[in-house]
């Protein structure tokens, strides 16, 4: 065995031996679906936090009043 | 936690317990939840209810209103689709539906559900006023609880006495304006309420065999075609003329009484045809559909006219 085959050998050694990453590996099917519920969260909370700045400018400092 | 074969299949495939398994749920299967489409009538009610009520409501409150409402409607929908999914899977009108078909699991729409109940209900208390968010959690409580856990499967009355929860949204609209509930908007609640029977009897009647296969005790179910037939034509008798009644007690103008009379007068004929089919469910599937064309131009009408009135209030000044 010359040098440059051990060499190699250490090299690679790391490589063969890795353990493939813990987790589950989504589906193609699966990313989209999570990518799709994310921007859906996302838009929803900006619409949350719009609607309640602009009622807070409406109401103005009558915005913790809460008539029956 | 129930899994289908798929979401099972999946889940060996990617070496995990099927009842905890990534999702493939996108935006879109939510929204379904939410019935779209009955938010929409649940939304366009309660914009009426919000118009004809006396006062000045802003409109960015109005329609913080509005939409709490339609969120409170989505949330109804999705407790319901969590309670019912073993139904839904039975019937074919609701096979498709994201749990039976296996896109979502029964704990994240319940989960759903309640958390779009909580919001709102406490955000349309917090932005707007307490009356009205009551009458919101008192109408997703009795839709949920009272109509889709008990009445739903013990007795054909389910959809009469359950009506009550589709009847409240003008009710919620007319109190985000002025706190407090009148006789005007419970003649809304009215119309609505006894508009449900024969529009969802008359489904009932060409549905029939997808209720038996879902064991859901339908009135042509338990009582038979015949009876669901008269009912249907007693109930739109006494409908009619409730119809009409916001013109005659002088709420509402003309145009909204002449829709009323010939819109009800349609409706009795159809349920009079109903009455005397011999073969198949023609007449029934022209009810259903024109009772909700009925009730959108009485609505509608009732809303123009309000509006119009209006304009023309405040040309004259």
């Amino acid at each position: 065995m010359t040098m440059s085959n051990l060499m190699n050998d250490r090299d690679s050694t790391p490589v063969d031996t890795q353990k493939p990453e813990p987790g589950i590996r989504l589906t193609p099917e699966q990313q989209r679906a999570r990518r799709s519920r994310s921007i859906a969260i996302g838009i929803a909370l900006a619409l949350l936090a719009i609607l309640f700045y602009i009622v807070t400018l409406v109401k103005g400092p009558g915005v913790l009043e809460r008539p029956l | 936690m129930s899994v289908t074969f798929a979401q099972a299949k999946l889940a060996v495939e990617q070496g995990v317990d099927p009842s905890i398994a990534p999702s493939i749920a996108g935006a879109g299967d939510y929204l379904a939840l939410m019935k779209p489409r009955v938010m929409s009538l649940v939304v366009f009610t309660a914009l009426v209810g919000l118009v004809l009520a006396p006062g000045h409501i802003h409109p960015v409150i109005g329609l913080t209103a509005l939409i709490c409402i339609a969120v409170g409607a989505g949330a109804s929908g999705a407790l319901n689709m969590w309670y019912d999914a073993d139904i839904d899977a039975r019937m074919a009108r609701t096979a498709a539906r994201p749990i039976p078909a296996g896109r979502l699991r029964p704990g994240e729409v319940l989960a759903f559900g309640l958390i779009l109940a909580g919001f709102s209900v406490v955000v349309l208390g917090l932005l707007v006023n307490v009356a009205a968010a009551a009458l919101l959690a008192l109408t997703i409580g009795f839709y949920v609880i009272i109509y889709t856990m008990w009445l739903k499967r013990s007795t054909p009355q389910n959809i009469v006495i359950g009506g009550a929860a589709g009847a409240l949204p003008p009710v919620i609209g007319w109190a985000s304006v002025t706190g407090s509930v009148s006789l005007e908007p419970i003649m809304l609640f009215l119309i609505i309420f006894m508009w449900t029977p024969p529009h969802f009897w008359a489904l009932a009647l060409y549905r029939k065999d997808d209720y038996v296969r879902a064991g859901v005790p339908m009135l042509p179910v338990v009582s038979g075609e015949r009876a669901t037939r008269r009912q249907i034509l007693l109930y739109t008798l006494i409908l009619a003329p409730l119809g009409a009644a916001p013109w005659l007690m002088g709420y509402v103008g003309v145009a909204y009484g002449a829709t009323a009379i010939v819109g009800g007068a349609v409706m009795v004929a159809l349920a009079l045809r109903i009455l005397v089919e011999k073969e198949g469910y023609k007449a029934s599937k022209q009810m259903f559909a024109f009772s909700i064309l009925y009730l959108f131009l009485l609505f509608a009408v009732m809303l123009a006219d309000r509006m119009a009135g209006g304009l023309i209030g405040h040309l004259a000044t």
